[in-house]
């Protein structure tokens, strides 16, 4: 019997896609190697008993809730530390993210752990599981094993399936427990939380995206992203990269990505994107994808459909330009 | 305060990179550099320095790795610290991340750090990990990913991108800090500052001399097997044009999207 714990992650009262997608993972692999899905939350009012128990519509048959900060690791590695102990779970499971990493990569300190990260596929090999890990620009796939003990697996966003079975429904047990945090764990203490910079837009609904990055060269670069998504008209908008959300170019709303948005227009066309793997786990299933950069050697060039070198600020005034002509003709 | 900076040297991001067939490891051979994203983390410390919210009386790079390593301490202090510290020992070669942070917490230990910061990832390898598994040893406080870093009242304020947008976090110290690279532009070295950066000094630890439990570190102790490697599904490889005629090149992309009805 190895029993699978995974973490949880919620916002004001609702729960991570990501995290869904791992209680799901969990409950097909822990059904391969004959044992359980279990899911841990750790927060406050918001975490409902009706919340939690939807949980069992994902294949967890128990969910663990801790109170304690939202939106740090270190609560949430003593909570998964002592439930790991007291039930002997084999594998933790992290659907992503920045907490997933922080979380599941402390717990492997705490408990000995072996962990592998940017997990794209897990597999059962008889009855142990089996993660792999594209590494080295996605050029090649790492296969990690577990030496005994626990096993700690971290999925890249978007990794897994989010399957769901309504007949399951309400099956979840909610199980409280109790806690006394570790003392550095209370150290760090969230002054605020989930701020949004800049303006709201709306890039998920899009047909087309032009997305910019930093080879925009500075915030007004953004202005060539604009006149193109506006000849393209219709559903269209810009996207952005973390790189330059940070900087202060363009709104985090707009933002693809690890910590972003994740994306799957018609056309993708990225501007000035170097395609880094946190940028592309948010657009790569994008039905048409163009970029144009000017280093031949960018990673954005090995999955994009269409590929330009050039100059961008001489490439996209023409291109609007020749859009607008094609959509008038 | 004082403040140590994990640095690692990898990979000249201009080398291939590839795996060793033989030891089934990263083949860490040809040019080496200071990964990028620490030099943030240095930077951070120095500015830190010259802030004046806090007294910094000294910045020590500490590293992991092989004898060629040193070279990336020495990229460290010509940046700005003030002493390195070379964790070197053929027993931790083939640590996971879990036993490299295990080994690095106890070097850490030697020096009582007020702060120690990171880069957000390494070049060549793990990302965003190594932080929180030092940290957990060493029982601090944590975060990765800070895009903005601040002393008030004795505590680090810190900001970073999240799942659900920007936090804010207060941290005590002692605290283990990871900085992405959008916290500031490091600054280049003098060429005074690299010429002295060899006469800075710089102490050699073996893995006893920290009290590192052999049992723990290297090949044999981590508890990851990795060494199996294979190709993902082949993908068709894109078009590409190289752009020579602006007016041609954008013919052609239109034909292109014009082609998949994308106008």
């Amino acid at each position: 019997m190895t029993d699978i714990l995974t973490y949880v992650l919620h916002y004001e009262g609702a729960l991570n896609k990501n995290s869904l997608g791992a209680v799901s993972e969990a409950a097909t692999r822990a059904a391969e190697i004959g044992g359980e899905s279990h899911a841990v939350v750790v927060g406050g009012d918001d975490l409902t008993d009706e919340l939690l128990q939807t949980l069992g519509s994902y294949g967890a048959t128990k969910v663990f809730r801790a109170r304690g900060p939202e939106g740090l690791a270190q609560p949430v590695i003593d909570v998964m530390a002592k439930l790991i102990e007291e039930h002997g779970h084999g594998y933790a499971l992290f659907g992503g993210g920045l907490l997933g990493f922080e979380i599941g990569a402390g717990l492997a300190a705490r408990r000995n752990a072996g962990v592998t990260m940017e997990v794209t596929a897990v597999r059962a090999e008889g009855d142990e599981l089996v993660a792999e890990r594209p590494i080295l620009g996605d050029s090649k796939i790492s296969v990690s094993r577990y030496r005994g003990g626990l096993g700690i697996i971290i999925g890249r966003i978007n990794a897994f399936e989010i399957r769901s079975d309504s007949a399951h429904a309400g099956a979840a047990e909610v199980i409280d427990v109790d806690i006394e945090y570790s003392p550095w764990s209370t150290k760090a203490t969230m002054v605020e939380r989930g701020e949004q910079r800049g303006a709201d837009v709306d890039i998920e609904g899009a047909d087309v995206l032009v997305a910019g990055g930093r080879g925009l060269g500075k915030p007004e670069g953004f202005q060539l992203a604009e006149d193109l998504a506006a000849a393209f008209g219709g559903n269209s908008a810009v996207a952005a990269t973390r790189a330059v959300v940070d900087a202060g170019w363009y709104p985090y709303a707009a933002q693809i990505g690890q910590t972003g948005k994740t994306v799957a227009p018609k056309l993708y066309l990225a501007a000035g994107i170097s395609g880094a793997i946190q940028h592309k786990v948010g657009m790569q299933s994008s039905e048409n994808i163009v970029a144009i950069n000017k280093d031949a050697n960018a990673p954005i060039f090995e999955f994009s459909d269409l590929g330009i070198v050039g100059d961008l600020n001489k490439i996209l005034p023409k291109l609007t330009e020749a859009v607008k002509a094609k959509k008038g003709s | 305060m004082k403040i140590c900076v994990l640095v690692k040297e990898v990979p000249d991001a201009a080398v291939e990179k590839r795996i060793d067939p033989s030891t089934g490891r990263m083949d860490r051979s040809g040019e080496k550099n200071l990964n990028p994203y620490d030099t943030h983390a240095i930077e951070a410390a120095m500015q830190l320095r010259e802030g004046g919210a806090v007294e910094v009386d000294e910045i020590v790079a500490v590293t992991m790795g092989p004898e060629s390593a040193a070279r990336a301490l020495h990229k460290a202090v010509s940046l700005g610290a003030d002493r390195s510290l070379h964790l070197s020992d053929d027993a931790l070669a083939g640590s996971d991340v879990a036993a490299t942070g295990y080994a690095l917490s106890k070097a850490l230990e030697s020096e009582q750090p007020d702060l120690v910061l990171l880069g957000q990832q390494s070049d060549d390898g793990e990302c965003y990990t190594i932080g929180a598994v030092v940290a957990d040893h060493l029982k601090m406080p944590s975060l990765t990913q800070v895009i903005k870093l601040d002393v008030e009242d004795g505590a680090l304020r810190c900001e970073r991108q999240a799942e659900y947008g920007y936090d804010t976090v207060s941290v005590e110290l002692p605290a283990v800090i990871s900085v992405g690279d959008a916290i500031n532009e490091p600054r280049y070295p003098s060429l005074k500052a690299i010429m002295g950066a060899k006469k800075k000094p710089l102490s050699n630890l073996t893995a006893g001399d920290v009290g590192i439990d052999a049992s723990l570190v290297g090949t044999d102790g981590s508890r990851v097997q990795c060494g199996e490697f294979k190709d993902p599904p082949a993908k068709a490889a894109g078009q590409i044009i190289e752009d020579e005629d602006t007016a041609e090149t954008v013919e052609k992309i239109i034909a292109w999207l014009d082609e998949r009805k994308l106008i």
